[in-house]
């Protein structure tokens, strides 16, 4: 017997067989546009040995990480509030033997699906470019999953419970974009005021960038992958409690 | 009763919204194999306890008990036996039809193999085999509901919930409709319906509550609610314009068990019409016109819950 999540991801695997080739062409090029823009043409203008290694290879592994939270972002807050409040695809789900959990587990593991798909493409542009310089390179993409199930998950919780779109702008302006702009994806966070460092380390994003670039590049680091990799599990673990929680709320009634 | 013989036990069945109370504890057994219907006006509480026996509603108050098992420790297994056709069609209107049969079975851990034979089945059961690989977007709305009906029944329910399942329809749909149902029911399948119609109801219902303000305020047969909310006949008498009603009801009181005031005419409620006429030319009574009928479940209805509309 399988798990009854099965039977929840099979339908948004059904969708997306009509939906994915509109989406293919920009999933493939995007990562070559932002290497090529400002890894090599920011990187110019920049001191050649960036961080000790180079601006290109210091950015790759955290654009990596970015374009893991920009998927998980998209594919979390829209299609989710719309499953709710206008395709109502998770009504017919729970008049089924699926619980709420079964509905949530089998879309989040489509999320996760589309996460580790653009990741992998980043990861193969990456090698165009001749980035990865370790052997534990390939557990970039690790890092980039779950990067964005940490993110993934509360977003899906907040996506449950918003009334309105507001809440994706208000995530957007005051989540997602100070985010990307300040954990230690474009330069250090060492660099920020004393007194904003504490709000990057909280960040799943800086988590997600140091793991990436540990096992990208082979810094020396090592030491702390246990603690980035516990810490987005916790995002993504008590986000997924929450988005259950939120959306047992609001479909149950 | 053993439990296989009832199939739906609700005591006290209540359903609150905040402070609105949308089923105020009602009373049903629904028996295995027959069809019992809910009539009701708009916001009388039928979806709500559609809903209920559905297992997606969470009852507020009572206890309910479907195919044996408790309504709120046992949805799964409950929902897993259960096909339900809800008010409003929630079918995906990017998927074609077929493929809404079979992701829905996916559900219900239907095998795929199982689920393609079954949607072609289902899809000429519902006569829309033509149509498979249509979106439902192409669909009228009343192929939309036939396809809904065939996606309750693609995990071979014991018990089928259908709220409202023929409105909209046009006659030959309906008819189809009901056709179906009936096929359903002669396959040992339990059926429970909602409706305004009441035609429909009393052609498929052995047994049907009638609902009002969240409460039941009447249940049986068709023929035992005719029995004893109404008479065997309905005598229309209308008068001509600004003829003064309520005066000339008191005239014909006598003459029937019960009269009504309507603001076009008056119904004499009587066993037999044709006695009630040549009373009325005793007694100078000059109608412009008169209309003898049989009573019917829609006098019932209106008797029950008023000719108002009450929200
Ligand atoms: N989700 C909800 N939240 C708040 N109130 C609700 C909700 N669902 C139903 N109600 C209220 O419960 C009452 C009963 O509604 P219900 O839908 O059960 O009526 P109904 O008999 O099915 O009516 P109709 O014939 O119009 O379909 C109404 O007053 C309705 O406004
Ligand atoms: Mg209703």
């Amino acid at each position: 017997m399988s798990h009854p999540a099965f039977g929840a991801l099979n339908y948004w695997f059904v969708q997306y067989r009509r939906t994915w080739r509109s989406s293919l062409f920009s999933t493939l090029i995007v990562p070559t546009f932002y290497l090529a823009g400002i890894g090599i043409g920011v990187g110019g203008y920049i001191d050649d040995d960036y961080a000790g290694v180079g601006y290109l290879a210091y950015l790759a592994p955290g654009l990596l990480a970015v374009s893991a939270v920009q998927t998980a972002v998209g594919e979390a807050s829209w299609p989710v509030y719309g499953a709710i409040k206008f395709n109502k695809q998770y009504l017919p789900m729970l008049a089924s033997p699926l619980r709420v959990i079964d509905i949530v587990l089998g879309h989040l593991g489509f999320i996760l699906f589309q996460i580790v798909f653009s990741v992998l493409v980043f990861f193969l542009t990456m090698l165009l470019f001749g980035v990865p310089q370790s052997g534990w390179a390939p557990l970039a993409i690790v890092a980039g999953a779950l990067t964005g199930m940490a993110v993934a998950t509360p977003v899906y919780a907040a996506a449950a419970n918003a009334k309105s779109d507001d809440t994706f702008t208000v995530l957007n302006r005051f989540g997602v974009i100070p985010m990307t702009l300040f954990s230690g994806v474009f330069f250090p966070v060492e660099q920020l005021p004393a007194l904003i460092q504490p709000l990057a380390w909280a960040s799943p994003l800086w988590h997600g960038t140091e793991l990436a670039r540990v096992w990208t590049l082979g810094m020396d680091s090592a030491l702390f992958v246990p603690l980035h990799v516990a810490y987005l599990l916790v995002w993504a673990v008590v986000g997924f409690y929450l988005a259950r929680t939120v959306l047992t709320r609001r479909l149950v009634v | 009763m053993s439990p296989d013989a009832t199939m739906i036990i609700a005591r006290g069945l209540t359903k609150r919204f905040e402070d609105r109370v949308a089923v105020a504890g009602i009373d049903i057994d629904v028996r295995a194999g027959e069809i019992f219907g809910f009539l009701g006006p708009n916001g009388a509480g039928k979806s709500s306890t559609m809903r209920m026996i559905g297992c997606v509603s969470p009852p507020s108050g009572g206890t309910l008990r479907i195919l044996g098992m408790d309504a709120h420790r046992e949805g799964p297994a409950i929902r897993a036996r259960l096909g339900v056709v809800p008010q409003e069609d929630q079918l995906d209107w990017e998927l074609t039809v077929r493929e809404n049969l079979l992701v829905y079975a996916r559900y219900f851990g239907i095998s795929r193999s199982v689920a393609r034979r079954r949607a072609d089945e289902l899809l000429e059961f519902v006569q829309l085999a033509d149509r498979a690989n249509e979106k439902v977007d192409a669909l009228s709305g009343g192929m939309r509901r036939r396809l809904t009906i065939a996606r309750a029944l693609v995990n071979e329910p014991r018990i089928v919930l259908l709220d409202e399942p023929t409105t909209g329809l046009d006659p030959q749909a309906r008819h189809l409709v009901w056709e179906r149902l009936f096929r359903l029911k002669q396959r040992g399948v339990t059926l429970v319906l909602t409706t305004h119609y009441m035609d429909e109801a009393e052609q498929l219902c052995d047994r049907l509550v009638v609902m009002d303000g969240g409460s039941i305020v009447a249940e049986g047969s068709p023929r035992e609610l005719l029995e004893r909310y109404c008479t065997r006949e309905v005598v229309e008498l209308r008068f001509g314009l600004d003829a003064p009603l309520a005066e000339l009801a008191d005239k014909v009181t006598d003459l029937a068990e019960r009269v009504e005031v309507l603001p076009d005419r008056l119904l004499l409620y009587v066993p037999d019409g044709d006695t009630t006429l040549p009373a009325l030319h005793d007694r100078n009574l000059t109608p412009t016109s008169v209309l003898v009928r049989r009573g019917t479940l829609e006098d019932v209805f209106l008797h029950l819950t008023g000719r108002t509309l009450v929200d």
